[in-house]
């Protein structure tokens, strides 16, 4: 027997009532969970970006096509290492929700910019050497079961084939590429450019945008500026930014998710303020006898205090402790089933531990009046009561 | 009458008559704020109780007993005057110091058993051992002992709403024991039970007073449970009664413990 079995004592004094205290508090934080996950879902790429990598995109929008003349034009740049490119290509596969992103790019130029790709050795061979090659995500594969050797049709919708009409381009599958960079987008197919340039019945020599590595990250605002002069009043100006603003300002195209979801988990915390400390308020206003008891018994105020405390956050951790289980639990049913359309949908060990630090800071809010309450209780007064 | 006097009528009847009293009084004042209007409850009340005696405090409703039982006990202070129980100026210790005389050295018994509802007969009994650093093994053994003390040893495991009134009051007598404290209070302890369920926990008082040789104070309002103390104290408008401080604080009935044990 130890101060946990009061503890305990108290909580099943009113089941009911805990029962739905302890509901709310671990509904509370499956929503925090959840929301936690889809937020990282959409901001996937601001928080993989890599910082010594920038994008640069047509001045106007990422729409409007850049020469790929500008490649080795950036290259010569001081600050820049190496660049590489890729175009929106926005194919259909079978029907048009089978969404995913199709570009073409330089084999080598392309697992040279991203070490964080992994591509069997024999798979870069095979793209080397098949013109109509083309890899893609490990998520993408399962999710059409597609195999290594299939023949990939893709219906354009911007980038028809000189002569061919609506005809879909045809592609192989030569390999599937992985990574172990935690919400990594393993859903795009990628296809060789020089295959691409050659067929394409317009636009030749133009390319999406670029991506391009930088020596020294502190410098990175420096080489952008650098870039984009280099354009200026150019027929094709650029905008270069890092990776992550890049991604951020993709991911905010759905609105300020940052906001959307700490305005809503706020509302959600305030509630459960309200609810679990109106529960302990009354468990101690209900107890007052009880405590006078314990007081009389030996119990010093502090220690009473501590009890009172304990009783709340022991409710209120383990409440939100079950809810991030629920939440990781969810992610585990979910992240398969949605890889495809959500790569990034995982939910953060940061986020697991910010969590749980909110149930404990929450319990320990909630406990603090009532505590106090029972602390500063007279012992005769509260004897009363009985 | 003097204090002297006091101490040597108020020997108990199991343990004889001591040198040192047990609990000592001294010209104690309480008044309580009611807004500004000063209320005097205790006016200058002295008294001695001796090891061993079972003293039953008597008198109407607001005549101070209450508040000289949570004096003597530990849990309020006087506006002025002295408490000693066992030796200790209780009177003088700090809130701290005094919750673990309390715990060390005063049993209560209260009109309700207040149990905790949630944990079994068992489980209340050993409330008052979360303050010690006894080991695991020596806290059963005096829960154990406790139980069988009140006779309730078959029914340990049992919740509080599984058990009479007088059995739960049995187990909240067992609760003030299991510290083994030098004085047991007792607040109205058969206020709320019939009379065959108060004659048992009286007898169970009585026999505790006797054989175990408990000091034991108790407040009641009942002239039948007062009987069975061996000594008896009106209170009256916060003093001793009338006739109380001059005929040796009232009647002392060394008899009165063996009826009924």
């Amino acid at each position: 027997m130890s101060s946990f079995t009061l503890i305990s004592a108290a909580l099943r004094r009113r089941k009911t009532r805990t029962f739905l205290t302890f509901s709310s508090v671990m509904f509370a934080f499956l929503i925090f969970g959840v929301l936690s996950m889809l937020q990282t879902a959409f901001s996937m790429g601001v928080d993989i970006a890599n910082e010594d990598r920038l994008v640069v995109r047509h001045r106007v929008s990422l729409f409007q096509l850049l020469p790929q003349s500008y490649e080795a034009e950036m290259e010569a740049i001081p600050g820049v290492v190496d660049a590489m490119h890729f175009t929106w290509f926005g194919g259909v596969y079978q029907d048009p929700s089978n969404f995913f992103m199709q570009s073409p790019v330089e084999p080598a130029e392309y697992l040279d910019m991203y070490p964080e790709v992994s591509l069997p050795e024999a798979a870069k061979l095979r793209w080397i050497e098949t013109r109509n090659g083309a890899i893609a995500g490990q998520a993408l594969v399962e999710r059409f079961g597609w195999e290594v050797g299939d023949r990939i049709p893709i219906q354009p919708t911007i980038w028809q084939q000189e002569g061919r009409g609506d005809e879909a381009w045809e592609f192989e599958l030569v390999g599937v590429y992985d990574s172990d960079v935690e919400g990594f987008d393993k859903t795009q197919f990628l296809f060789r450019y020089d295959f691409f340039d050659e067929a394409r019945s317009f636009g030749r020599g133009q390319i999406g945008w670029y991506s391009v590595r930088i020596a020294d990250p502190d410098r990175a605002a420096e080489v952008a500026t650098a870039i984009d002069a280099t354009f200026q009043n150019s027929a094709a100006e650029t905008k270069s930014e890092s990776e992550g603003a890049f991604a951020a300002g993709f991911a905010n195209q759905v609105g300020n998710l940052g906001l959307i979801v700490t305005s809503i988990l706020a509302a959600v915390f305030f509630t459960i303020l309200l609810v679990a400390g109106n529960t302990m308020a009354q468990s101690v206003r209900e107890r007052i006898g009880e405590i006078g008891l314990l007081k009389a018994l030996g119990f010093t105020a502090t220690r009473v205090q501590r009890l009172v405390l304990m009783e709340s956050v022991t409710l209120v951790t383990t409440a939100g402790f079950l809810g991030m289980v629920l939440a990781v639990g969810l992610e585990r049913v979910l992240r398969p089933a949605l890889a495809a359309y959500f790569p990034g949908l995982f939910l953060r060990p940061e986020d697991l531990v910010l969590g749980l630090g909110l149930a404990v800071a929450t319990g320990l809010i909630v406990g603090i009046f009532p505590a106090r309450r029972a602390m500063r209780l007279e012992t005769a007064l509260a004897l009363r009561q009985l | 009458m003097s204090e002297k006097e006091t101490s040597e009528t108020g020997t108990g009847n199991g343990a004889g008559a001591a040198p040192e009293a047990m609990v000592d009084v001294r010209n104690v004042q309480r008044t309580f704020q009611r807004g500004r209007t000063p209320v005097p409850v205790l006016r200058g009340l002295s008294l001695r109780m001796a090891p061993g005696e079972f003293l039953a405090l008597m008198g109407p409703s607001g005549s101070g007993k209450s508040t000289l039982l949570n004096l003597i006990a530990g849990l309020d202070r006087p506006t002025s005057g002295e408490v000693i129980v066992g030796g200790a100026p209780i009177h003088r210790l700090s809130e701290r110091k005094l919750a673990g005389w309390r715990s060390r050295n005063i049993g209560f018994v209260f009109q309700f058993s207040n149990l905790l509802g949630a944990l079994s007969a068992e489980r209340n009994v050993g409330v008052p051992l979360l303050l010690t650093s006894f080991s695991a093994r020596e806290r059963r053994r005096r829960v154990e002992i406790a139980l069988q003390i009140v006779g309730l040893a078959d029914r340990a495991r049992h919740r509080p709403r599984e058990l009479s009134g007088g059995e739960q009051q049995r187990v909240g007598i067992a609760r003030a024991l299991v510290n083994d404290p030098m004085l047991l209070v007792c607040d109205e302890p058969t206020g709320d039970l019939d009379r065959a369920t108060s004659n048992e926990i009286l007898d169970l008082l009585v026999a505790l007073n006797r054989d175990q040789g408990k000091t034991i104070l108790m407040v009641t309002h009942d002239p039948m449970a007062a009987e069975r103390a061996s000594r008896t104290l009106q209170l009256e408008d916060g003093r001793l009664a009338a006739g109380a401080e001059d005929d040796a604080i009232v009647t002392a009935r060394p008899e009165a413990a063996g009826v009924g044990a």
